[in-house]
């Protein structure tokens, strides 16, 4: 037997679907079309925009330098994270309030106000090259989700196991590598994930550390619009939306979707 | 390959609070010694300790003769079995128990022969290729016992090994610890909360309170005849009465009590010597209900009556407290009555007051 629905209830979540749904199948419409300006529904059907992504070398060069930023920061973020994650679990350490406040931080603050302050302190103050305060950047944006979740992981951990590992002649630092590690493994993989399609989407941040000759991707595609109204601002955002769904589609394939929503 | 283990005035603090206060006990070659007392009473401290997680603030501990204070843990060389298990969850049984001779470089054949046959010993052949998560509680604790043993260690240690299994699955265990550990006259040091599990599974067992051992010695003394207050309310001595002597008469003290009681006690029942102030204390049957008046002993009005089996428990109010004492099965007294309780000499013991 079946409860009746209420069929407001039907119509309410139809319309959220459609909220959600809508302007992604306009971008994937769009990106198709074979007009010269940006249009839905698509006339004519065409691949010939994701061609012209190709064929400007401000979206290649900005492509690449996406994703080196990406795993460059993601790479620096789990070195430093993994260990502070563990740190501050392993020794239960019970952090003041404002402390506690402090870590989740970048994560609260406007991503402009940090991009703002990084402009003023990393790149005007230090005079940081651009590459690397886009590097530094990045790092500092992904840091704290690496925190919360190795340290969530963590929390399911008994770390008599690494106390029972040293009592058996392993010395500590090993015992790290052999016993901790492989036990948080899926929350390091998860963790990887968040941090790159952060990276990867990042615009507050980038947009004040970027300068002439290197750019991000996002701040390229800003830029594009900002003078020309073609299919390959949507045939571009399709290619983010593909990367991030295949990213997505391994984690389901080995891990799971769910464990993320953990 | 058993040794002596030695520990020698130590003092251990966590922060300001001290924790441990000059504590000294040895375990003698293949003695299995206990550690009994109530949470935060020191024992697990005791026991990461001599492991080797904590570093006492003075004193040394030995083993063998070697000195281990400060020695890292990984060097120690003792066999651990934790509460929690504290298996390796990615790691299969056979490498459970395999990891600690892999540190000690012991690879191939030999490895796979000393795991199967400690496998064998007990009894988890048959899932050598699981992981630890299908396990059962009690399957786990045998994987981390055989852990600990593979290595064939000087010394083990049990921090609460069976807290977390089920009452039979306990009793079991413990027969099979007790079992290992004389087959294999390993020195052990048995750290738990639970008197029963102590007293029957040790050679000596230390009861502990606020960082010191109050008594060290074998169930059958600690529960017969201990040696102070703490120890007698620890293994259920319920009638402490304080008490002064008040005329020493050759063989026998006359003493009295609060409220004017008095008792004459023979000398020759408390090992020949009872000092001028000091505490009578025993179980329910150490005091033995009459309703005959004129016998010598301490005046009470009976309260509750409980059957016990063995005997009938009556809670009683005397002018020296409330006690507890046993009544003959044959004549069931009603609450309210006027009784004497008489003290059995073989039950009682003398203390020296708090």
């Amino acid at each position: 037997m079946t409860r009746p629905v209420h069929p407001l209830l039907i119509a309410l979540t139809v319309l959220v679907f459609i909220f959600l749904v809508g302007p992604l199948v306009i971008v994937v419409g769009s990106a198709l079309s074979d007009t010269t300006y940006l249009t839905f529904p698509p006339q004519g059907l065409s691949l010939r925009w994701f061609e012209n992504i190709f064929a400007i070398a401000a979206f290649r060069r900005t492509i690449i330098t996406s994703l080196q930023i990406a795993f460059i920061s993601t790479a620096i973020a789990l070195v430093i994270g993994i260990p502070a994650a563990y740190a501050l679990n392993r020794h239960r350490i019970q952090l003041p309030a404002w402390l506690s406040t402090l870590f989740v931080l970048p994560v609260l603050v406007p991503e402009l106000v940090l991009g703002f302050s990084l402009l003023k302190s990393v790149a005007t103050g230090f005079q940081v090259p651009i590459f690397p305060a886009l590097i530094i950047g990045h790092t500092l944006l992904v840091l704290p989700y690496v925190v919360r979740v190795i340290s969530a992981s963590l929390a399911n951990f008994d770390f008599a196991a690494e106390e029972a590992a040293v009592s058996l002649g392993s010395p500590p630092l090993k015992t790290f590598f052999t016993i901790v590690l492989p036990n948080v493994r899926s929350g390091v993989i998860a963790a990887f994930i968040l941090c790159f399609i952060t990276s990867i989407n990042d615009v507050s941040i980038s947009i004040f550390l970027t300068g002439p000759g290197i750019s991000t991707l996002p701040i390229q595609i800003l830029a594009h619009v900002e003078q020309f109204f073609d299919p390959t601002i949507a045939s571009v955002s399709v290619l983010l939306m593909a990367l991030t769904v295949a990213v997505m589609a391994v984690v389901e394939r080995t891990l799971g979707l769910t464990f993320l929503a953990k | 390959m058993t040794q002596k283990l030695s520990i020698s005035n130590i003092s251990a603090h966590y922060g300001q609070t001290k924790v441990l206060e000059d504590l000294s006990l040895e375990v003698g070659e293949g003695e299995l010694v206990s550690l009994l007392g109530a949470s935060g009473c020191g024992k697990t401290t005791t026991l990461r300790l001599v492991a080797g997680f904590l570093t006492p603030t003075s004193g040394t501990i030995t083993l063998g003769g070697k000195d281990l204070t400060r020695l890292p843990a990984h060097k120690r060389d003792i066999g651990l079995v934790f509460q929690n298990y504290a298996l390796f969850p990615h790691m299969s049984v056979a490498d459970n128990v395999g990891f600690g001779l892999k540190q000690r470089g012991i690879n191939g054949p030999e490895r796979k022969t000393r795991v199967d046959a400690m496998l064998e010993r007990v009894g988890l052949s048959a899932l050598a290729d699981r992981l630890p998560g299908a396990l059962s509680g009690g399957q786990k604790q045998r994987v981390a016992l055989a852990r600990a043993l593979v290595i064939e260690p000087p010394l083990l240690m049990f921090d609460e090994p069976l807290s977390n299994l089920d009452a039979k699955l306990r009793i079991d265990m413990r027969v099979e610890i007790r079992q290992l550990q004389r087959a294999n006259g390993t020195t052990s040091v048995y750290v738990t909360h639970d008197q029963e599990e102590a007293f029957s599974i040790s050679d000596r067992v230390a009861i502990m309170h606020q960082g010191r051992i109050m008594q060290l010695d074998t169930p059958e003394t600690l529960y017969q005849r201990p040696a102070n207050a703490f120890v007698a309310r620890f293994v259920g001595f319920e009638n402490l009465v304080p008490m002064r002597v008040v005329e020493r008469d050759g063989a026998k003290v006359t003493a009295e009590a609060e409220g004017g009681v008095r008792l004459t006690l023979p000398l020759e029942n408390y090992g020949g010597h009872i000092p001028d102030a000091f505490v009578l204390a025993c179980r329910d049957e150490g005091l033995s209900v009459t309703p005959d008046l004129a016998m010598e002993g301490i005046p009470a009005t009976l309260g509750l009556r409980t059957y016990l089996g063995r005997a009938y428990q009556y809670q009683a109010e005397t002018p020296a407290g409330h006690l507890v004492a046993n009544g003959p099965l044959t004549q069931p007294l009603e609450p309210g009555m006027a009784v004497k309780l008489v003290p059995v000499p073989e039950q009682c013991t003398i203390l020296a007051p708090e």
